[in-house]
């Protein structure tokens, strides 16, 4: 009889406990087309804490098939069954684009792993992981005045990612005193850039940006470097990759390519913020997943950590876990938790600004022996 | 603009033009024959550049699992039809073996040689022999039991087709691409235009291909068949023509044209698993100007659209595709008041 009443106490506690837990809803996709972009974040949740601020964290790990639909049921999941406190997710634009609405509706925090364009005002309870197009455009414009450029070329890709890019460029450029003199765009598909590249030498501008992804990047750098283009050459986030100067050889050395700062954590200059959150980050993932295998996505699953861990204890004092107060007092405090070094560069969220990174992120690489080296 | 920017952008224009002519030929000789308009042409090409890629770099490339698993289905719907049509035991056996031995005799080369590094004409002919087996294959399992299907039925199988190959390119080649080593590195200056080795492979291989392709359907047998098989399918079967055996032989001739066309380009630019779509279809829009049924005009609209898209990136590149795939717009117009449309199957 003791022994059944102990049972049933037990129970009791437990639920109780089990009530107070935090419930974290991730929805990435594992499967389809991003899976590359889903599975390194699924091995970095591997190593989430499983306790905050004294509360046991539940990780509530959904595929959505890099599917907007199935992104969708995955959150009104989170929100009507597991009634999560906070929801990451997705990885891939379209899926979490397509989430946002359900979850602002469900009054729940999306921190979404995507650069998703909601205009601002919409984003209320939104906030994004990656670097924006800005932040990232800092870094250049700063090395092109600190190296005395006046006019730039752009050939960067027909898509949205050349436009956004393009926009960037020349606001920032047009700010710095840099005239933007030739604009020329190229497919992903496209099999030459010669006529593009001709027209843009010809213009002789002290600057090219190169606006493509991956080994993509490296056909039209060829293209100009073919044509005989003496000047400097820039290159963006999206080429950051081992494959561009996979494919690009010797025609790519000396070029400036810009990166988030997770990646190239070891060579950081000691003066980067997030030198040792990104040293961090490398090193647990490497040790769990092999060397080498550092990875973008990854990080912004490892500063979704960062900003359970700053928030929670506030949010405690407020409310209950599961309970809409609870859900609102997140949210507060992640547009208040001001500035917050992540291992993908320095995130400072205001009410106006739910992108967040600051200038000091982007970090300026020169392309040195078929390596790249921070350019300090 | 001046002449030496214009004899640039036009010999940009015509080296892209000699691969798209390979793939109109390709897509005509492919659709006077079956019928088919053969979207998945392009994937060929993506097909040949990635499997020398994977070569180079010493690893057995998908494309040698793709085509056992291709072989085998075959065998299997062989066997299939022979039990279906009460064939003999004997008789199932040798077509069986028939459709497995050589591609199982290719993939067992390519496994003994992938890791050897053999030189660089060697790899591109394993290349050859490993993509060219594709066509058949390909034809056998998605177009010969549907041979007499209306066109409309063999361009929405095209489409399938092509989408389960792209599928599998990005399985078997992953997102990134390649760029493979030139075959000939000279530099040759005339004025301002710089002519390297691969341009001259590229117009060689291209001029030597169509020749040999006239040459193929004015003298040989084989080629007179497939003409009159062209031209009326029950009257080239009343002649004991084997329009099913002209249908493999047009698809095998379509994938080597195509791994022959991804070992060109291959050298000039980076190609990804997805690269063969556009340059298909831009060889696809040369094959239109020759309404499907003309060599000599699919190879003046195949340099037409290369020049009109090398100039037209120059002048307006955002609006490159748009000018490209616009210009067929008035070329079936043309076609259309040329030869008014008349039904026939």
């Amino acid at each position: 009889m003791k022994f059944k009443k102990t049972l049933v106490a037990m129970t009791i506690l437990l639920a109780g406990s089990a009530m107070a837990d935090v419930n974290v809803g991730v929805s990435i996709a594992l499967t389809g087309p991003g899976s590359g972009l889903g599975i390194p974040m699924q091995n970095q949740f591997k190593l989430f804490p499983k306790t905050i601020a004294g509360e046991k964290i539940n990780l509530i790990i959904l595929d959505d098939a890099t599917d907007p639909g199935k992104g969708v049921t995955n959150a009104r999941r989170f929100l009507t069954e597991d009634k999560v406190d906070i929801i990451i997710g997705s990885c891939i634009t379209a899926t979490s684009a397509a989430m946002a609405p359900v979850i602002a509706e469900g009054k729940t925090v999306q921190l979404s792993a995507a650069p998703v364009g909601v205009p601002p005002g919409q984003d209320h309870w939104l906030f994004r992981l990656p670097q924006g197009f800005g932040v990232m455009a800092h870094p250049i414009i700063e090395h092109m005045v600190k190296s005395g450029v006046k006019t730039v070329g752009f050939l960067g890709y027909t898509d949205a990612y050349g436009e956004l890019w393009l926009k960037e460029l020349e606001a920032r450029a047009a700010k710095a005193g840099i005239k933007v003199v030739a604009v020329e765009r190229f497919a992903r598909t496209d099999t030459s850039a010669t006529p593009q590249a001709l027209k843009l030498v010809s213009a002789n501008p002290d600057a090219m940006l190169v606006v493509a992804s991956g080994s993509g990047a490296a056909m039209p750098h060829k293209a100009l470097i073919e044509r005989g283009y003496k000047g400097k050459v820039y290159q963006t986030h999206a080429a950051a990759t081992p494959d561009l100067v996979r494919i690009g050889g010797k025609d790519v050395e000396g070029a400036y390519v810009v990166s988030g700062p997770a990646v190239v954590a070891e060579q950081l200059p000691d003066s980067h913020p997030s030198k040792k959150a990104s040293i961090d980050f490398v090193t647990k993932y490497e040790a769990l997943m092999g060397a080498g295998q550092r990875n973008q996505f990854a990080g912004h699953a490892y500063d979704a950590a960062i900003v359970l861990e700053k928030v929670l204890p506030g949010a405690l004092k407020k409310a209950k876990p599961g309970t809409p107060e609870f859900r609102a007092a997140l949210r507060d405090g992640i547009e208040t938790m001001g500035r917050t070094i992540f291992s993908h560069g320095v995130m400072n969220w205001t009410k106006d600004d739910h992108w967040g990174y600051t200038d000091e992120t982007g970090v300026l690489m020169k392309v040195v022996g078929g390596k790249f080296v921070v350019e300090k | 603009m001046d002449f030496s920017i214009a004899s640039i952008l036009a010999l940009d224009g015509l080296t892209n033009g000699a691969i798209y002519a390979l793939l109109a030929l390709a897509t005509v000789l492919v659709f006077a024959v079956t019928r088919v308009i053969f979207i998945p042409q392009g994937e060929f090409v993506a097909f040949g550049a990635l499997t020398l890629a994977l070569l180079q770099a010493g690893k057995v490339p998908g494309t040698v699992w793709f085509l056992l698993v291709l072989a085998g289905a075959v065998a299997v719907s062989d066997v299939w039809n022979g039990v279906r049509l009460q064939h003999g035991a004997g008789r199932i056996a040798r077509t069986v073996l028939r459709t497995l031995a050589y591609p199982v005799a290719i993939s067992l080369v390519a496994f003994w040689a992938a890791p050897r590094g053999l030189p660089l004409v060697a790899q591109a002919l394993l290349t050859l022999a490993l993509v060219t087996p594709f066509g058949t294959l390909i034809y056998r399992l998605a177009y010969e039991s549907l041979a007499d299907a209306t066109v409309l039925v063999l361009l929405i199988v095209s489409v399938g087709v092509h989408f389960a190959l792209v599928g599998l390119g990005l399985y078997f080649f992953g997102a990134e691409g390649f760029r493979n080593p030139s075959f000939w590195d000279a530099r040759f200056s005339i004025g301002p235009v710089t002519l390297s080795g691969q341009t001259v492979i590229i117009f060689f291989a291209s001029i030597a291909l169509i020749i040999a392709l006239w040459l193929f359907f004015e003298r040989s047998l084989y080629g007179k068949a497939l003409r009159a098989t062209a031209v009326n399918r029950l009257g080239a079967r009343l002649m004991g023509i084997s329009t099913i055996g002209a249908g493999r032989l047009s698809f095998t001739m379509a994938a080597f044209i195509g791994a022959l066309s991804g070992l060109l380009i291959g050298p000039t630019t980076t190609v990804f698993y997805d690269t063969g779509f556009l340059i298909g279809l831009k060889g696809f829009v040369a094959a239109v100007f020759a309404g499907l049924s003309s060599y000599p005009l699919a190879l003046v609209g195949a340099l037409g659209v290369g020049l009109l898209e090398s100039f037209g990136s120059f002048w307006a590149s955002a609006f490159k595709e748009v000018i490209v795939f616009s210009a067929i717009l008035p070329v079936l117009l043309w076609r259309s008041l040329r030869d008014p449309h008349s039904e026939e199957h």
